[in-house]
């Protein structure tokens, strides 16, 4: 067994209501891959971001090579060489790579040497696998080469722990592998590694030991040829998991969203949606695979009248809603789950009441028509969001209480709530999991299957390669603003789709 | 050396704390405005005790501090609902002057009108004219002009305007005096206490804040509507509002309030248009400002601390007259209770932590 590195001893973290983390113990060793898995909430980035000074223990003490330490800021952890890649990075997009990499580094002197930092930055390149063109500017490289800078700019300042905090939720397959390549040869130099996750097929083909956490607490640890994604996953959840099988997806049916040849432009006024064509059907799930950021955000604005088209035509049931204002898609019965469900979902300060009733509030359900103005029926509205509650198995939730104190699933619960009790025909479902644990996600996954079978044909917007290809009857995938293929769903295979996702287009990608 | 305190996120605040935000904000203002009281040589409880003899002592004062928190809470409960909406609506002052010279123009013409024609008329009249004032508050939504510049600017175009109307169009050709010829007897608000002021624009006031502002948020569509676009307007727009139409119908509504204060300033208690109908220099519409936000935008507690704040401008009078400390104190008071409870409502977010 190699050596100890860091030693968390009883770490005790309480936010305003919730204990984040309830006495850890957590052992990091030279040269070793440890994952931290568990749910969202589960207690792990708390874990990691004391470990590196951002957030204070309230409780229990830290070791670094056998020495008690006070880590008060990310300086500090600095150096002791610990370092952390965030799941956000922290880049100057004007500036190049080395510029960036120097920044509040010890070579950042009143005179620079490029020279000289350019051959460091080439040297750690080369020795890790972290392909890097140190001139080209951060706002022109890809998710996967700005985390590769991130990682860097820690080796630079001499980490020798480094924790990755969900590293792959930014990058597509071929990234991901780049990155577990990377990862490898740092623990093989010796490092100590974290690697924070909830997907347990990553967790298990990249550690080397494994640390369960669910509600704060350590549930169990596991080395990784010595265990199975089925156990870590009721470790996780603590019951066990069903795994969502597909159905056979609805015949030629009638459409009931059909995009044709649909141009929009950025914020930036650049070309973002690009001659986009596309067909949901009744009782169909057509997803839209694709890393963020290649145009699924404008498109999905596009749909719901938030963005003007610049050319094509968006059809909701028959009717032509191109350029139409919201109401008026909405009207076509279409809902609408949102990537953004803080943004664009939920009304944080109010009570779960007034969240779930929004858009059925002027139906003769809830309120009462008079001439002057609507009325609402409170006791109705009352008794309509608790039937909600418990359908949806929305657990622990007062109708009163302000939606903001409930968990991120519980969160997109309420959103689903309302979008399907407001009986839609077309369903808008943008990263419906991202973020969420493996129960929320099981979740969304069946209901989104018994949608499907009840006739509501829906879109699915998602980078999930799993979940699209779980739940899809059809493929599309979207590669800056284009679709540049559609697969049916017995034909995507992973790297099929990965390859797609990273712009090799269609010919190219069967050939591989 | 580090700083040993740290702010941080606090659970959100109980119900009842959050209630009780004015009466903490008043007890405040209070212990720190015996400082100022000090300074200016006199017994802070004395002072305090006349400023309460003054507005309560008696029955005419008491309908005087009635007087005074009719167009108070007839601007706080234009801007609160004006800020639910997420409205930032300043401009209550130019909207009570909009609404008080359409009030005018109605209420020296047409003296043939039965009063129960002719005051609904005026009424109406003045609504219409605050309505106006405000719309141009939503540019913000086509042109991006921000709706605090436009709302707050046309406050000094309308104190000016009606200024400029008293001195020429609208003067009053009998007297010396900047003001218009006085209103018809037909549309004066009638007395309703004899030998005081309380007049009907009082009872009107009231009712527009406990039964027609508190029924609209609480209990209509249209208050929910508001309500939900003040929160998240995407969540809104996507359960199919039009936060267009929404901010226009807020802007009428916000307006219309500030509108009626400014003809029951004119139908009950002037009796002519005046360019000082609200008084200087903090008028009725920025108090209004302070009063909505002490209230946290609830239709009920601006009727509360409508009559706190008319407590404290009246009781000043008295406790200048009395104690010999300058009026101005009034205006300290005023804006150390905004000031606190900005303060308060800060604190209930967060909370202050020491760290070793």
């Amino acid at each position: 067994m190699s050596e100890k590195v860091v030693e968390m001893k009883g770490i005790t973290k309480r936010f305003p209501n919730v204990v984040a983390n309830d006495h850890i113990d957590l052992e990091l060793r030279r040269g070793e891959v440890c994952a931290l898995l568990g749910e969202n909430g589960a207690g792990k980035t708390t874990l990691m971001k004391i470990l590196y000074g951002l957030y204070h223990a309230d409780d229990g003490q830290i070791l670094v090579r056998g020495l008690a330490v006070t880590i008060d800021s990310p300086k500090a952890a600095i150096a002791l060489g610990i370092g952390m890649v965030h799941q956000h990075f922290a880049l100057d997009e004007k500036l190049t790579a080395a510029e960036n990499l120097i920044l509040g580094t010890k070579q950042a002197k009143t005179v620079l040497n490029m020279k000289e930092i350019r051959e460091e930055v080439v040297d750690l390149s080369r020795k890790f696998g972290l392909e890097v063109d140190p001139d080209s500017k951060v706002y022109q490289l890809s998710e996967g080469v700005k985390q590769r800078i991130e990682i860097l700019k820690t080796l630079l300042r001499g980490a020798q722990i480094l924790v990755f905090d969900e590293p792959t939720a930014v990058l597509t397959p071929l990234e991901t592998k780049d990155l577990f390549k990377t990862i490898r040869a740092l623990a093989s130099q010796g490092h100590a590694i974290v690697f924070i996750s909830h997907h347990l097929e990553e967790v298990l083909s990249i550690s080397d030991r494994i640390v369960v956490l669910r509600n704060g607490k350590v549930v169990g640890e596991r080395l990784a040829r010595e265990t199975s994604q089925a156990e870590l996953a009721q470790m996780m959840v603590g019951r066990e998991i069903e795994q969502v099988s597909r159905l056979k997806g609805g015949e030629t049916a009638r459409p009931v969203l059909e995009i044709s040849g649909l141009c929009a432009l950025n914020d930036k006024k650049l070309e973002a949606v690009r001659n986009v064509s596309l067909t949901v059907r009744k009782g169909e799930i057509v997803s839209l695979a694709g890393v963020s950021g290649n145009g699924q955000k404008e498109l999905t604005e596009v749909i719901l009248g938030m963005r003007k088209a610049t050319s094509g035509k968006v059809i909701i049931n028959g009717k032509d809603v191109t350029n139409k204002s919201t109401k008026a898609v909405i009207q076509q019965r279409l809902g609408c789950i949102a990537e953004d469900r803080v943004g664009w979902g939920l009304m944080m300060d109010r009570p779960i009441a007034e969240n779930l009733i929004l858009g059925l509030h002027r139906s003769s359900k809830l309120s009462t028509k008079t001439p002057v103005t609507n009325f609402l029926k409170n006791q109705e509205i009352q008794q309509y969001t608790k039937q909600l509650l418990e359908r949806f198995d929305i657990r622990g939730a007062e109708p009163n209480a302000p939606v903001r104190l409930l968990s991120g699933g519980n969160l997109q619960k309420i959103i689903l709530a309302r979008v399907l009790s407001q009986e839609p025909e077309v369903l808008l479902a943008s990263q419906p999991t991202r973020g969420l644990d493996v129960g929320a996600t099981e979740y969304v996954h069946k209901l989104l299957l018994e949608l499907r079978d009840k006739g509501i044909g829906v879109l699915l917007i998602s980078e999930d390669l799993e979940e699209i290809r779980a739940l899809s009857d059809v493929i599309a995938v979207m590669f800056r603003g284009e679709i540049v293929g559609t697969l049916s769903a017995e034909s995507a295979t992973s790297e099929k789709l990965g390859l797609l996702m990273a712009g090799v287009k269609e010919t190219e990608a069967v050939k591989q | 050396m580090k700083f040993p305190f740290r702010l941080e996120k606090a659970p959100p605040p109980s119900m009842l704390r959050r209630a009780l935000l004015p009466v903490r904000a008043l007890v405040a203002t209070f212990l720190a405005g015996a400082i100022p009281v000090m300074a200016a040589g006199a017994n802070p409880l004395q002072a305090y005790y006349t400023m309460g003899v003054g507005a309560l002592g008696d029955m005419i004062a008491i309908a005087e501090v009635f007087v005074r928190a009719a167009p108070l809470m007839l601007t706080g409960l234009a801007i609160s609902i004006a800020f639910r909406a997420k409205f930032w609506n300043i401009g209550a002052e130019g909207q009570l002057y909009a609404g008080a010279i359409l009030g005018t123009l109605i209420a020296i013409n047409f003296p043939e009108l039965p009063p129960w024609i002719h005051i609904p008329f005026m009424i109406a009249a003045g609504m219409l004219g605050g309505a106006l004032c405000a719309l141009p508050g939503i540019l913000k939504i086509k042109l991006k002009i921000g709706d605090v510049v436009t709302t707050l600017m046309l406050n000094f175009i309308m104190v000016i305007f009606t200024s400029y109307l008293v001195q020429n169009v609208l003067k009053d050709p009998f007297t010396r005096w900047p003001q218009s010829p006085p209103i018809t007897d037909t549309a004066t608000y009638p007395i309703l206490i004899p030998f005081t002021r309380f007049h009907l624009g009082i009872v009107i006031a009231l009712f527009a804040a406990l039964v027609v502002g508190y029924g609209l948020i609480e209990y209509t569509a249209l208050g929910y509507e508001i309500k939900a676009v003040g929160s998240n307007e995407v969540a809104a727009r996507l359960a199919g509002i039009n936060p267009t139409a929404l901010t226009i119908k807020t802007a009428i509504i916000s307006g219309s309030f500030a509108g009626l204060a400014g003809v029951g300033e004119v139908a009950g208690i002037r009796h002519h248009l005046i360019a000082t109908l609200s008084p200087v220099p903090i008028g009725y519409g920025l108090t209004g400002v302070v009063i909505a936000v002490m209230s946290g935008l609830s239709p009920l507690w601006v009727v509360v601390v409508a009559f706190l704040f008319s407590i404290i401008i009246n009781g000043s009078q008295t406790m200048s007259r009395l104690t010999g400390v300058p009026i101005f104190l009034s205006e300290i008071f005023q804006g150390l209770a905004l000031g606190f409870s900005l303060l308060f409502l800060f604190l209930d977010m967060y909370r202050i932590r020491r760290v070793r």
